[in-house]
């Protein structure tokens, strides 16, 4: 099987790729990537003419769902939700019924993503087993599976002993170990960011200082065991620069953000009078947070954009602010979200945004993909920049309808994705 | 300002309200005071109205105004509280507004623990909402009760400096009562111990202090907030004696503010804890006034609301 797309805007920032390039896919694999190729006998065309192509998009934080929580999410409609915002990969989270702790719960998440085929789907396996946040997995076993890297997500590894020994054992196995940083004293049961909003609201905070402790703690951990570290959904202006000031020394500290936290502040809780779809985990920083963040997207500090995907079931957001989950959906939102609101205004380029999704975490994650160079496998995505969107969570492919953005009119968007150098077509 | 311009469905915070309609509300709540002093105290106005009182978190003080209020006005009224309803049993907070509605009752007032419960009711019932305190965020109609005693001692709401103490962070009351006062034009500064003081409390347009006698001097009134004593494990404060030592109110450091300041409190107080028993008692204090003047704006604020003017005219 052949697969030709043809007249595009190629934008492949690790390959130092921008223009118009041809791409040839045969076997699932790159065959070649060139100013123009002509169609062998018997290929598939795919005319990208007027639109960017790009490696397939890496969305490096999702929840699936499953196995267990099945009416919030499944793999199929996570999938179908990643196809349908322009991704072709996406690296799953652990906090799932039973968690994903051991081989059996990693090799069922690889063969069911399998089977659907509508994205690859890359697991991430628990730290300590049930995330406990008490006993190492065997992360050996899951990382044979596939697991790409280790997390408690959305539970912070607060046993600063165990955290030692995961970012020691992890090296075994070349794997990251991504830290939701969160010290659970200081945030306590605070449902919004700790400021101004939350002072006049009378909601309890979450200090951005609960964030900072503990990447604090984790990079002085860092130093002494080495390995990787990476800060998943980092949200505050002074961890930025903790992070910035671990690379500068040299440290194997990386970190993602999400549009959530580059878009709005904790001013939306009151904006919104309580809307629940604000409410998420980090919460929404203030607007010298944002600001920071926005900086360190420019400059180079941030490694990965990533939506922290997180269908909720909406009778379980329709209840008060404080009973509500963290959490929204973002997997169909990130992309336009991004080139209307941080490249098209100039925040960051194309080929920067391009690589916050694709060599970024492909090289967080240690994936094949990311780039396209002659073996790689033959994941695409393409934009269109000047298509208008209006965010409408009723089209959407996830169970989960919970975001802030419903209503948004953005320009640019996802158009198609190409898997291993076939069409996605969603039913 | 009068009874007919009012067009509001629902009373959720001070922070919404404008000058204004606060005007309107204390002066309505005068011409409802002297309903208290007749023989029969029971008007006409609300009959054939249901009201429903849903507390979803432990009330006698602020229920049994409502309560009384309603009675006065003839509504008909059912309490609902949390134990023993449909709560307990997992129903959702949604779902038990929803069941209420289909009561068709013309006016809900709320209280809930959780900030933001009345704005989210508001949204779904036809009937209004009246936010009886939804966590640290607001408590409008104390803010009213209060600035009507205020108004009562004083003659005005501008110009005064109002001086609360207590735990700041926690307190729906402090938040209203800044909201109030600062629309109408008076300065208010709060005062507690800086593990009960929120971050930017500045942004409310407030003076803030850490120590008691700066915050009390030169001021027109002083009000003092209920120490929750069960907030003693929480790292909030060591010990009702160690909070006594700096922050209750005692006649010694009354001497610092002026000589014709009221001393105000939401209640229930704790004697000894935030305020002196002889100050509670003392000339100055116009403690039971606060809980009269409660009858008389809520049923200011259910005649507004209930809008049967609009019907009468």
């Amino acid at each position: 099987m052949k697969l030709l797309v043809r007249g595009g805007r190629l934008v492949d920032p690790a390959a130092g790729r921008d223009g118009r390039f041809d791409v040839l896919i045969e076997g699932g694999v790159v065959a070649s990537v060139a100013a123009e190729i002509a169609p062998p006998a018997g290929c598939e065309v795919v005319d990208a003419t007027g639109l960017v192509v790009t490696p397939g998009l890496i969305d490096m934080h999702v929840h699936l769902r499953e196995p267990g929580h099945e009416y919030k999410e499944t793999i199929r409609t996570g999938t179908a939700a990643a196809a349908a915002g322009g991704f072709t990969s996406v690296a799953c989270m652990a906090n799932t019924a039973p968690v994903n702790d051991e081989r059996a719960v990693t090799e069922f998440i690889v063969t069911e993503a399998a089977r659907h085929g509508f994205a690859r789907v890359h697991p991430v396996g628990a730290i300590s087993k049930g995330m406990a946040g008490e006993e190492l997995t065997e992360m050996g076993e899951m990382a044979a599976a596939g697991a790409v890297a280790f997390s408690d997500d959305g539970r912070p590894v607060v046993d600063t002993e165990l955290m030692r020994r995961a970012l020691l054992y992890a090296q075994h196995f070349g794997r990251p170990i991504l830290q939701h940083a969160q010290d659970l004293f200081l945030s306590g049961n605070g449902v919004m960011h700790e400021g101004e909003w939350s002072t006049r609201l009378g909601l309890p905070g979450i200090p951005g200082l609960a964030e900072e402790v503990m990447v604090a703690r984790d990079l002085l951990l860092l130093a002494e065991t080495g390995g990787r570290y990476h800060v998943m959904h980092l949200s505050t202006a002074r961890c930025l620069e903790l992070v910035r000031e671990g690379k500068r020394r040299g440290l194997g500290v990386t970190c993602e953000v999400t549009p959530h936290h580059l878009l709005l502040t904790d001013q939306a809780v009151a904006d919104t009078t309580f809307s629940t779809n604000v409410k998420m985990n980090p919460p929404l920083r203030s607007e010298a947070d944002r600001q920071a963040l926005l900086a360190g997207l420019a400059d180079g500090t941030v490694d990965a954009l990533a939506s922290d995907h997180a269908p909720h079931h909406a009778d379980e957001k329709d209840v008060e602010f404080s009973a509500a989950p963290f959490g929204i959906v973002g997997l169909e939102t990130m992309v336009s979200l991004g080139l209307d609101r941080l490249v098209r205004p100039g925040v960051i380029g194309l080929g920067r945004f391009v690589e916050l999704l694709t060599a970024g975490p492909a090289r967080i994650l240690g994936l094949e993909t990311g780039t396209l160079a002659p073996g790689r496998p033959g994941d695409l995505t393409l934009l269109a920049l000047d298509r208008e969107v209006t965010v409408d969570p009723a089209t959407f492919r996830s169970k989960g309808r919970n975001t802030p953005f419903a209503g948004w009119k953005l320009r640019g968007a996802p158009v198609g994705t190409i898997l291993g150098g076939v069409p996605v077509r969603l039913p | 300002m009068n009874a007919e311009s009012w067009h509001r469905k629902d009373l959720l915070g001070i922070a919404d309200l404008s000058p204004e309609e606060i005007r309107l509300i204390l002066d309505t709540a005068e011409s409802f005071r002297e309903v208290a002093e007749r023989p029969i105290k029971k008007v006409p106005t609300l009959r054939g109205k249901t009201v429903i009182n849903l507390f979803f978190e432990s009330s006698t003080r602020t229920r049994s105004s409502f309560e009384i209020a309603e009675k006065r006005l003839s509504a008909d009224n059912m309490n609902f509280s949390t134990s023993g309803s449909a709560l307990e049993k997992g129903e959702s907070l949604v779902d038990t507004a929803l069941n209420l509605e289909a009561m068709s009752p013309d006016l809900v007032v709320i209280r809930h623990r959780a900030p933001g419960v009345p704005h989210l009711l508001a949204a779904r019932l036809r009937s209004g909402v009246i936010n009886a305190g939804d966590g640290a965020h607001e408590h409008p109609t104390q803010a009213l009760l209060d600035a009507f005693t205020i108004r009562r001692h004083k003659g005005r709401l501008d110009g005064l400096t109002v001086t609360i103490v207590g735990d700041i962070e926690h307190s729906r009351v402090v938040r209203s009562n800044i909201h109030l006062l600062t629309k109408m034009g008076s300065r208010v500064r709060v005062a507690g111990p800086r593990t009960m003081l929120p971050p930017a409390l500045e942004a409310l347009g407030v003076e803030v202090h850490t120590e008691l006698e700066p915050a009390i001097a030169g001021a027109d009134v002083v009000m003092m907030l209920r120490i929750q004593l069960e907030r003693m494990n929480r790292k909030l404060f060591p010990s009702s004696r160690e909070y006594f030592q700096r922050f209750a109110l005692t006649r010694e450091r009354l001497g610092a503010a002026r000589e014709d300041a009221i001393v105000m409190h939401p209640g229930p107080m704790n004697r000894g804890v935030e305020i002196a028993s002889d100050v509670a008692d003392g000339p100055q204090s116009v403690i039971l006034e606060q809980v009269a003047a409660g009858v008389a704006v809520r049923m200011a604020v259910l005649y507004l609301l209930s809008g049967v003017r609009e019907e009468e005219g």
